[in-house]
């Protein structure tokens, strides 16, 4: 006698706390093995390419914050870099330190809030407990630069809004120091813990070729072992003349992405490090008029100024008709903006490339054959933020 | 880097001399624009000759220009990691166009081109899973065509009386307001331009 079995849909989030935000996914399950995940996005969706193509360059800049809302300045990155280009302008050395100051920032926040959240997703409560006091910290220094903690409006084209207070250097090169021996304590509790390594080692297995495939970008591709990271091969700011090693995996699993965004982690310590010894005196903005705004003191005393700000603040500036396609490597992948101009002041399309769109998208093929309670063990590792995927 | 893509451009106008209608470099980016009907096959030659080896897709980017008689145009961002460079392939095309799916040679382009669909409705041929992504259950229309009004048509909200969320059409207070601040002056050439114009003996 033949039995007849049936496989059953499960719909998964939108409102669950694994999902990491509005996720829903439509699960086909087998007893308890995943036979199809079918991920509905969009719950998010604000047409953040739509406004865009109605605001002047500036304008546009803030949209970028809401992406990936947890390493806000990775983002503005990648569109400051793109109008940059187009425009041809030059930025000030210190501009770029600062820069790339807080893109490491960002970065360590958002690697912690992945690693220790892909911890609680399998049952450790404790990491992400001692994780969030650290982003706390981080996030002060976002403030105590831009004025706000999350969406910073930091980053302009030509440079950055203000320069830092002075006291800011010394508690980021404090924060540095101590941050690694905080690190240490993380993978205390969960390199070589045995449930980690159980929920995590050999779960979602994404091998070499898959990876490319599936334009995987940033970690999920280097845990695969391509050795591949944009601030090495396409070098953007100051990073090449910086120090720093490129960690790369050898298994694809979760577990060697965990490990690779630990030792990330460690490398972006010693980049912020280097910055620091390194960082130089001078402008923070372009001192081009017609694109940056003028001083305050200027204001009050130059007519030229007060008309340029006028203009900056009501027109915005003009870019050169053309297109170009700025990538970034964001702390989830390549971040990228391919941004068409056709010569006035607003953008005339900007299409921002998600990683997470495409890491989510392969999470049919991830999870297929594995069973339930690896769907958020493989979620977590893909380090999927909604606010960049759904756009 | 730069020298790099002029010979790719050289190796791709001898190869495909008479399928590629145009290519340039500009900003240190290779740009080809092709015929839609060719999308497939040198998309292949892409992901496949030796010299090339653009084994990952990063983006597609659907681009709408409404005035124009070749409404749409895709343009296909690929990316080589062997190699280290990046190439942008264009095509132009009319509104009602069936273009080829790209999802048996690369299938991280069907989430892609889903969101082509959706935002522009632009339909493939062959596609496995030609639905809606980004937009809401039931949604009508195209939000990134530029005749689709930045506030759109519905807009939602919690119906105490029917106890259920409801569709209704957009009432706004306020209008949204687009100024057109852009300066009706030419504006006058400022003394570092007019130097440059005079060193160069000619207009930029």
């Amino acid at each position: 006698m033949v039995k007849k079995t049936k496989s059953l849909n499960l719909n998964f989030g939108p409102q669950h706390p694994a999902a990491h935000g509005v996720l829903r996914l439509i699960l086909e399950l087998d007893g308890e093995v995943v036979e199809k995940a079918d991920p509905h996005i969009g719950l998010l969706h604000r047409g953040t390419e739509k406004l865009i193509e109605q605001k002047t360059y500036t304008q546009a800049l803030p949209y970028f914050d809401r992406l990936d809302y947890v390493a806000p300045m990775n983002q503005e990155h990648a569109f400051a870099l793109a109008a940059e280009k187009l425009l041809k302008i030059e930025v000030p050395i210190r501009a770029k330190f600062l820069r790339v100051i807080f893109c490491e920032i960002g970065r360590i926040l958002s690697h912690i809030l992945n690693v220790t959240t892909q911890a609680l997703d399998v049952g450790a409560l404790t990491p992400s407990l001692w994780g969030f006091e650290e982003r706390e910290t981080l996030m002060t220094f976002y403030e105590r630069a831009s004025g706000s903690r999350l969406h910073a409006n930091y980053f302009r084209t030509g440079g950055v809004h203000q320069d830092i207070p002075l006291k800011l250097v010394e508690d980021i090169e404090k924060f540095c120091k101590s941050f690694p021996k905080i690190l240490d304590d993380l993978e205390g509790l969960l390199t070589d813990n045995r449930i980690f390594k159980q929920r995590n080692v050999d779960i979602g297995i994404v091998s070499k070729q898959e990876a490319l495939d599936h334009s995987f970008s940033g970690v999920m591709l280097r845990g695969s072992g391509v050795a591949w990271d944009l601030r090495k091969s396409q070098p953007y700011e100051i990073y090449k003349d910086l120090d720093f090693k490129i960690p790369v995996g050898k298994n694809g699993d979760c577990y060697d992405r965990y490990l690779c965004r630990i030792e990330e982690m460690r490398e972006s310590v010693k980049i912020i490090l280097q910055c620091i010894e390194k960082l130089p005196k001078g402008p923070i903005k372009s001192i081009d008029g017609k694109i940056s705004p003028p001083n305050r003191d200027d204001l009050k005393q130059s007519m030229e100024a007060l008309i340029h700000h006028f203009k900056l603040f009501t027109e915005g500036y003009r870019v050169p008709k053309g297109d170009v396609y700025t990538a970034v490597e964001a702390p989830k992948g390549e971040f990228g903006v391919y941004l068409i101009s056709d010569g006035t002041n607003k953008p005339y399309r900007c299409k921002i490339r998600a990683p997470g769109f495409s890491h989510l998208q392969a999470m049919d093929y991830l999870i297929r054959g594995h069973m339930l309670a690896d769907v958020p063990a493989v979620l977590g590792s893909l380090d999927i933020v909604f606010g960049e995927v759904d756009r | 880097m730069l020298e790099n893509l002029n010979k790719l451009e050289k190796l791709l106008n001898s190869e495909l001399s008479s399928k590629i209608l145009n290519s340039s470099i500009k900003d240190d980016e290779l740009l080809i624009e092709i015929n839609e009907n060719n999308l497939i096959e040198i998309v292949q030659f892409l992901k496949s000759n030796e010299k090339c080896k653009f084994k990952q897709l990063i983006d597609i980017a659907g681009v709408d220009y409404p005035q124009e008689e070749k409404r749409f145009k895709l343009v296909y961002l690929f990316l080589s990691h062997e190699n280290n460079n990046r190439i942008k392939l264009s095509i132009n095309f009319e509104a009602k166009q069936l273009i080829n799916s790209i999802t048996k040679i690369f299938p991280s382009a069907n989430w892609m081109e889903r969101e082509v669909f959706d935002m522009y409705g632009v339909k493939f041929k062959n596609h496995p899973d030609l639905r809606r992504i980004l937009t809401d259950y039931g949604f009508k229309g195209h939000p990134l065509r530029k005749d689709f009004p930045l506030t759109g048509f519905n807009e939602v909200r919690y119906s105490e009386k029917e106890k259920k969320v409801i569709y209704e059409p957009v009432k706004l207070e306020q209008n949204y307001r687009n100024f057109d601040f852009e300066s009706p002056w030419e504006g006058t050439n400022y003394i570092k331009e007019v130097k440059n114009i005079e060193k160069d003996g000619k207009e930029n």
